[in-house]
């Protein structure tokens, strides 16, 4: 294994699910799908992730599951590794070390003990020439095996993992790449090559998207970059293969797939509407439309029932029969780009940033899912390509998250871009915003930024804005001019500018009490109170890019980076410049929680990342090449529960997480070792205890005696005795009716095991010294055999009431007891 | 007019050729032969084996509307909606005999592999057998008769069962008996066309007794026949399927549909190297603009031809070797012949139509201008005679005397000659009365360039000369040859000293005649391809001949051998893009000024073929008037070869020079000719 550092840049949360093709289990119970490092498992049904599946260190580049065994799952990664998975329970069964890096995995029921894997081609370095290779995987016992028995199959694969496919069982495996089809018979170790022309008469591009095989036919369906589709039959002769062409599609073929009995074909692509063509008879199709965003994949569960399509905004849409739409996973939405800085919604935690065209999503980090999308511009959006619409540009939190302040323009090419300013208070009922002002045109030109005061609460909210006209402007809550025009609205409270220079940044200390503004190469710092310049700062050459207050200890010290790559502290105190360093600092970001501040830095293509307290001369830490291309979103998440890293270095990640964008739109983070071994063995104590996952099912059947000797170790746990407990109302049952629906068996299976357990709860004598209700008594008088078992005592004639007053004794005193031993 | 370098061009678009749509084709495997009949009642045969030459044309006649065409042998027979059968005459291209089958219109025929009977599906629901005979055919027997009309016939290739084509039905006869022996119901449309009954207009029957049939719903339909039960329907069109034709394997059925394209479908295995196979709708082909109504499946190509009057050749890939002269599209539009005469002295053109002819006389300019420049007119063109054909039998050839006051034509059954009579005011035209009895069934018509003889091709390939003086025309002698060929004469071009006369006939000879002798001068070595232009050059009395496959061959009548430019032109051989081009060279003229120059032009092309420049190297940019014009002078004579196309004309009919050296090109431009055609069947377009 690769020595790990102690801090490392991981996928967590936020993650792309739609990065590769998932896999649903044959009962179609649950969906399974590479997410970042992870593989992640859904249910189809309630749409919640039932596991994650963690272990390896690179991105997952695909989900399998074993054809010979469908309670198991491959997974491959980037970081060399294929990993057999016990997806129900989430246990890592196996893990094959490879090697290389892998792009995808493939296998086929007829091949045991055989997968295929996309990896680069040696002696390439980019992903362009792929190779497929067939691994055969050793039997050996033990966790980790090395595999070694590699042999090529195919060459010149591309790096689309849709465009490789196997066919009616197994016994030949098409691959495209460019305008090229290639078919490799494992039989006869025989392959045939057809290539199209690389533009057709029409001038519409014919290259290969995507491929699929018939499960029973030796027919071969090609999706192709002009909308095509193309049916490929007798191509095991060089020159007689032919092909019919379909075509509805008017644009790329994104994906295919052919349903397991291979009555239908389904294919989808940018229109966003799911097609389903009926095989041999391929003039008839249905269509399923509007379903949001285009199709990247497309999976069918074995029994055909179930159709599933990813698609580009990173959502998982399960289809119920090519017709009705039965749920929708739905990841952190993902357009071509943020344009909102990343904010953490102080009452949810959740991340807020743009989503879906003209909204906002909260998607909560812990549990990694979205919360909302708040349709910001109210305006329904048009799918085509160049339409202006509105986007929004900026949106801003105050700090109680009482109020949400966005800003949305919409760029027009003959005329001055429309600007609006809504303002949005969060209204406790419905638990969401609601549009409080909107502000048309709140400044003559483009807004550059939008700040709340993070120390003003309620009625006091004080907003900033500054706008290309050069001007800032301050906007509080008033109440309004004629009682019956309802609630306080925004208005303008204070209109400021600075020698006609326009302000690019503004800022709040913490505090509240100053507001710096950089009007291109000088920093002014005002009072909010008087609105009085209190002093300006400049440090030429170099427009100011980036303004920030210290935190806490740190203060009195303000932070801006500028065009001419320095990075620059003043000191508010003594007015004066107290260090200035240069480097080209891309992003500055305070953690609100501690005095540490983040700068990620653009060098050589890659972004570095320093955090640092401005006091201090030395970083606190610092990565080189975080990520490639240049980081220009990211946030501080508070963590829900601080860490107790004593290491130096991962201090600063203690109470805070940091979130980054990276230029393709990943979601990123640091995580620590501490936290990751945390992680990792959460997911191991389940290896360790038991084979059988730890569902309320199984706590019904068979394992009770374990759980409730510890319910009976632990006093804190138990229910007061005084408290009337249902009947039956044992730590199980409560255990059911408090976890989620959508882990249990179905109700009806349940059913005669829940009655059996009510029956049989008395045989338990532990179990009766909880039941403390005279009705319960009074039903075991009637059952005298029992009550002889019951008592300790050899005596058997105890009165009821004796033995009640002794049971009640021996309760009191073991709770002492147990009480004096814990102090 | 336009001033291109040393010419003025007359730039003709005035000539309105309207080609006739296709309505039925017949391919002769065994010769390699296609008959293409059209709607105005004219067959054309094309010769699939010398680069699909169209080797005779069989003029129609008002009122003749062919449904089917059959090939037994080598003897060609039709049907048609007037009731008759007719037998073909292909050695003197018109029809031997009609026979009048008593059933109303006859929408099919077809024969059985063996070629001894000829089925015809009548209007009034009979299946009419004839006897095919040496010489004639003879009514065998009816087929029980059926309610309604039969549209389509296809025999099993035993013979022993027949298929029919009806309305909403297909029948399957027992053709011994001829009593039906299942009856399989095609099902109508959907929605409004449920009501309308549905036509089988083609049915297929195969070996293995599967029946595939094409009807107006739309649908390809595969039947047992055997069982008489359906086996699969594909829906192809939202119109009609309107013809089927099948591979000679029986491995491919392709079928053409009202919205232009043509469907495959092919008979594969489902897995690979198995055995059962089925029916699988393949390739779409889309050529056509308007309803395929002629489809020929031959081992090689899809042949289609329908509304849009164009004969398409679609190579199927998978049968051909790629990147080879087989394997490209070939779409024929035009004839190839002349229709165009031209009178070089006296200014005139002749434009025969399949009913009327039109002399048109040329305008004038006096400018000169810059190359490339369009000159303005001073007299325009003006259309000088319609002469309107009497008789039902529609023009085969016509002929302009170059002094412009002889008229010639011919039809099937007669000759006409009139004299022309031009001042700037008025025309005259008068028929000559009296002509001599020799001047019949003739072929091919041309006057000397003295205009004082007029030759006419006539049959048994002889040729049948003719004096002509003020008044009167007297029969001077027939020339004949010794070869034995039957096939008719298709290129007479008599020499401009009037010493020569050169015929060209479809067996691919070439005779030379001595006029002065009226006897055979010499023959030109056969060559394997048939010629589509002879011309005999003014001064040095070569004899130069282009072929159907693009060779060109210079012959001396003096030394009656090929001339050294010849036999250099073999030994080197030809530019390959020359040989790739898919039109015949129609028309060599030479420039009397310049006799090193030989004027040749196809549909795409004209070109200057300069003998006393080197022959262009296989490697050389072939086409390079455009970039010699940019060098300078002495690299341009460097660079330079012997031919000089020129693409500025397109779709050229005629190109002719005129004795005051300015050329008369005749264009058709094909949009003219495609939005004169009926709109297409409605077909929605994505995004609109």
């Amino acid at each position: 294994m690769v020595e790990q550092a102690e801090i490392r840049v991981v996928h967590q949360g936020g993650s792309n699910i739609t990065f590769r093709e998932p896999a649903i289990s044959s009962d179609s119970r649950f969906l399974l799908c590479a997410s970042g490092h992870n593989v992640k498992v859904f249910s189809t049904v309630t749409e919640e992730c039932v596991q994650e599946l963690r272990g390896h260190t690179d991105l997952v580049t695909g989900v399998l599951l074993r054809p010979s065994n469908h309670l198991q799952a491959y997974s491959c990664s980037a970081d060399g590794t294929v990993r057999l998975w016990d997806f129900t329970d989430g246990i890592l069964i196996k893990t094959y070390v490879i090697g290389y890096p892998i792009c995808s995995i493939y296998a086929s029921a007829s091949h045991d003990g055989v997968i295929f894997i996309a990896t680069p081609t040696k002696g390439y370095k980019t992903l362009d020439s792929l190779q497929l290779l067939a691994v055969h995987l050793p039997q050996t016992a033990g966790q980790l095996v090395e595999t070694s028995d590699l042999s090529a199959v195919l060459s010149d694969v591309s790096a689309n993992p849709a465009t490789v496919a196997f066919g009616r069982a197994g016994e030949y495996v098409a691959s495209t790449n460019g305008v090229q089809l290639q078919i490799f018979f494992f039989k006869k170790q025989k392959s045939f090559r057809f290539s199209l022309k690389e533009n057709s008469c029409s001038g519409r591009r014919n290259t290969f998207t995507c491929v699929a095989c018939h499960p029973t036919d030796d027919c071969i369906a090609t999706g192709h970059e002009d909308g095509k589709i193309r049916l490929w039959r007798n191509f095991d002769q060089k020159r007689e293969y032919t092909y019919r062409t379909l075509h509805w599609h008017h644009s790329t073929v994104r994906a295919l797939c052919f349903t397991p009995e291979g009555s239908n074909l389904l294919s989808g692509g940018v229109e966003s509407v799911l097609v389903q063509w009926r095989y041999q008879q391929e003039s008839q199709q249905d269509f399923l439309p509007r379903l949001g965003a285009a199709i990247t994949h497309i999976a069918v569960s074995p029994d055909g029932a179930l159709f599933c399509t990813s698609h580009s905004d990173n959502k998982i849409v399960l289809i119920q029969s090519c017709v009705k739409v039965s749920s929708i996973i739905q990841g952190l939405v993902k357009g071509e780009a943020v344009q909102t800085d990343l904010m953490v919604d102080p009452r949810s935690k959740a991340l807020v940033l743009n989503g879906k065209p003209g909204h906002l999503q909260f998607y909560s980090l812990q549990r990694d899912r979205l919360l909302f999308n708040l349709d910001v511009v109210q305006q329904e959006f048009i799918h085509q390509e160049g339409l202006d619409q509105f986007q929004v540009v900026m949106a801003t939190l105050d700090g109680a998250g009482a109020w949400l302040a966005t800003v949305e323009e919409r760029k027009q090419e003959t005329v001055e871009a429309e600007l609006n300013l809504k303002l949005w208070a969060f209204d406790e009922p419905s638990q969401s915003f609601v549009l409080n002002t909107t502000v048309s045109t709140p400044h003559e030109v483009r807004i550059t930024a939008v700040t709340f005061d993070p120390a003003a609460r309620g009625q006091t909210s004080l907003l900033v804005s500054c706008g290309r006209d050069g001007l800032f402007k301050a906007w509080r809550l008033a109440p309004p001019a004629h009682p019956d025009d309802g609630g306080p609205s925004w208005t303008c409270d204070f209109v400021s500018g600075y020698h006609g220079l326009t302000p690019q940044r503004c800022c709040f200390s913490a505090d509240g009490s100053l507001l710096a503004v950089g009007f291109q190469e000088v920093v002014t710092v005002w009072s909010p109170a008087s609105w009085e310049l209190l002093l300006t700062l400049s440090q030429p050459p170099g427009i100011i890019r980036d303004l920030c207050f210290g935190r806490l200890s740190c203060s009195k010290f303000l932070l801006g980076t500028t065009s001419s790559d320095q990075l620059c502290c003043w000191n508010l105190l003594t007015c004066s410049l107290e260090w200035s360093t240069s480097m080209e600092v891309s992003l500055l970001l305070a953690d609100p929680l501690s005095d540490n501040m983040a700068a990620f830095c653009h060098q050589d293509g890659n972004t570095d990342l320093f955090v640092f307290k401005p006091s201090e001369p030395r970083p606190l830490f610092s990565q080189k090449a975080v990520c490639s291309g240049r980081v220009s979103r990211a946030v501080f998440a508070p963590r829900e529960v601080a860490l107790e890293s004593c290491e130096e270095s991962s201090q600063w990640l203690n109470r805070s997480q940091l979130y980054f964008l990276t230029p393709l739109m990943d979601l990123l983070t640091f995580s620590t070792r501490a936290e990751e071994e945390r992680l990792m063995t959460a997911s191991k104590q389940l290896v360790v205890d038991d084979s059988v996952a730890m569902t309320p099912f199984q706590l019904l059947l068979g394992k009770r005696r374990p759980h409730h000797q510890a319910a009976v170790e632990d006093p804190a746990v138990r229910p007061p005795a005084e408290r009337p407990v249902p009947p039956g109302g044992s730590a199980a049952v409560r255990e059911l009716l408090q976890s989620p629906a959508h882990v249990l068996p179905a109700a009806a299976a349940l059913c005669s095991v829940f009655m059996e357990a009510l029956l049989e709860t008395p045989s338990d004598p532990e179990e009766e010294e909880e039941e403390d209700s005279d009705q319960e008594m009074e039903t075991r008088a009637t059952r005298p055999e029992r009550g002889l078992l019951e008592t300790d005592s050899a005596d058997p004639v105890l009165s009821r009431a004796q033995v009640r007053e002794l049971r009640r004794v021996r309760k009191l005193d073991h709770s002492w007891f147990s009480s004096l031993l814990d102090s | 007019m336009i001033q291109m370098g040393e010419f003025k061009v007359h730039r003709v678009r005035f000539f309105d050729y309207m080609p006739s749509a296709i309505r039925s084709m017949a391919f002769n495997s065994h010769t390699e032969r296609l008959a293409v009949a059209r709607a105005d009642g004219a067959v054309e045969i094309f010769n699939f084996a010398d680069n699909y030459f169209q080797e005779k044309v069989i003029a129609g006649r008002d009122g003749r509307s062919i449904e089917a065409l059959c090939w037994v042998g080598r003897r060609l027979f039709s049907a048609g909606l007037e009731g008759e059968i007719t037998e073909y005459d292909l050695e003197n291209l018109r029809p031997r005999y009609s026979i009048e089958a008593y059933g109303g219109p006859i929408w099919t025929i077809s024969s059985n592999s063996q070629g001894t009977l000829l089925a015809a599906g009548c209007e009034d629901g009979t299946v009419k057998m004839f006897e095919i005979l040496e010489d004639r055919i003879q009514f065998q027997t009816n087929l029980s008769r059926q309610k309604g009309r039969i549209i389509s016939l296809s025999w099993h290739p035993s013979g022993a069962q027949i298929a029919a084509g009806m309305m909403d039905m297909i029948k399957i006869f027992d053709s011994e008996t001829g009593q039906a022996t299942h009856r399989l119901l095609v099902d109508r449309g959907v929605g409004t066309s449920k009501s309308r009954e549905v036509v089988v207009w083609s049915v297929a029957f195969l070996n293995d007794h599967t029946i595939i049939s094409g009807d107006s719903a739309g649908k390809v339909q595969i039947w047992d026949g055997l069982t008489g039960t359906l086996i699969s329907t594909h829906l192809v069109t939202k119109w009609d399927v309107l013809v089927l034709a099948i591979s000679q394997d029986e491995s491919s059925v392709i079928a053409g549909t009202s919205e232009g394209t043509v469907v495959q479908f092919q008979f594969l295995p489902s897995t690979v190297g198995q055995q059962d196979k089925f029916w699988v709708q393949t390739r779409t082909f889309k050529n056509h603009s308007h309803d395929v109504r002629a489809l020929v499946h031959t081992d090689t190509a899809v042949v289609s031809g329908g509304m849009d009057t164009q004969l398409v050749v679609r190579p199927l890939l998978d049968k051909v070797e790629k990147n080879t002269q087989e394997s490209a599209l070939h779409k024929i539009a035009f004839p190839h012949r002349n229709l165009v005469s031209c009178a070089k002295k006296a200014g005139l053109l002749l434009f025969q139509f399949p009913d009327h002819l039109e002399l048109w006389r040329l305008g004038e300019s006096d400018r000169n201008g810059t190359p490339g420049e369009s000159l303005p007119v001073k007299r325009k063109p003006e259309k000088l005679i319609q002469l309107k054909i009497k008789g039902e039998d529609h023009i085969c050839c016509s002929a302009l005397s170059p002094c412009g006051s002889w008229l010639a034509y011919a039809t099937v059954a007669a000759v006409r000659l009139y004299r022309l009579q031009l001042s700037s005011s008025n025309v005259s035209i008068q028929k000559v009365s009296k002509l001599p009895r020799e001047l019949k069934s003739v072929h091919q018509l041309c006057f000397s360039s003295d205009s004082c003889r007029l030759f006419a091709s006539s049959s048994f390939s002889s040729v049948v000369v003719v004096a002509l003086d003020q008044t009167d025309c007297k029969y001077l002698h027939t020339l004949k040859h010794k070869s034995g060929s039957k096939q008719p004469i298709h290129i007479l071009s008599p020499s401009e000293d009037g010493q020569w006369l050169a015929t060209a006939n479809t067996d691919c000879e070439i005779h030379v005649f001595n006029l002065r002798k009226m006897k055979l001068h010499c023959s030109v070595p056969a060559y394997s391809s048939c010629p589509t232009a002879v011309s005999i050059h003014p001064t040095s009395g070569n004899l130069v001949s282009v072929h159907a496959d693009q060779q060109i061959f210079e012959f001396s009548l003096k030394q009656k051998e090929y001339s050294v430019w010849s036999r250099q032109l073999q030994r080197q051989g030809l530019h390959p893009l020359w040989l790739q081009r898919d039109t015949p060279v129609t028309q060599i003229t030479f420039n009397p000024n310049n006799p090193a120059h030989i004027m040749l032009h196809d549909v795409f092309m004209f070109c200057i073929i300069d003998q006393s420049l080197p022959l262009p190297e296989a490697k050389s940019k072939f086409y390079n008037q455009r970039i010699l014009r940019s060098l300078p002078e002495p690299q341009r004579l460097r660079e330079s070869h012997a031919f000089k196309a020129c693409k500025n004309f397109q779709h050229l009919l005629s190109v002719n020079l005129l004795e005051d050296l300015s050329l008369v090109v005749v264009e058709r431009p094909l949009v003219d000719i495609v939005c004169q055609l009926p709109a297409p069947v409605r077909q929605k377009l994505f995004a609109t």
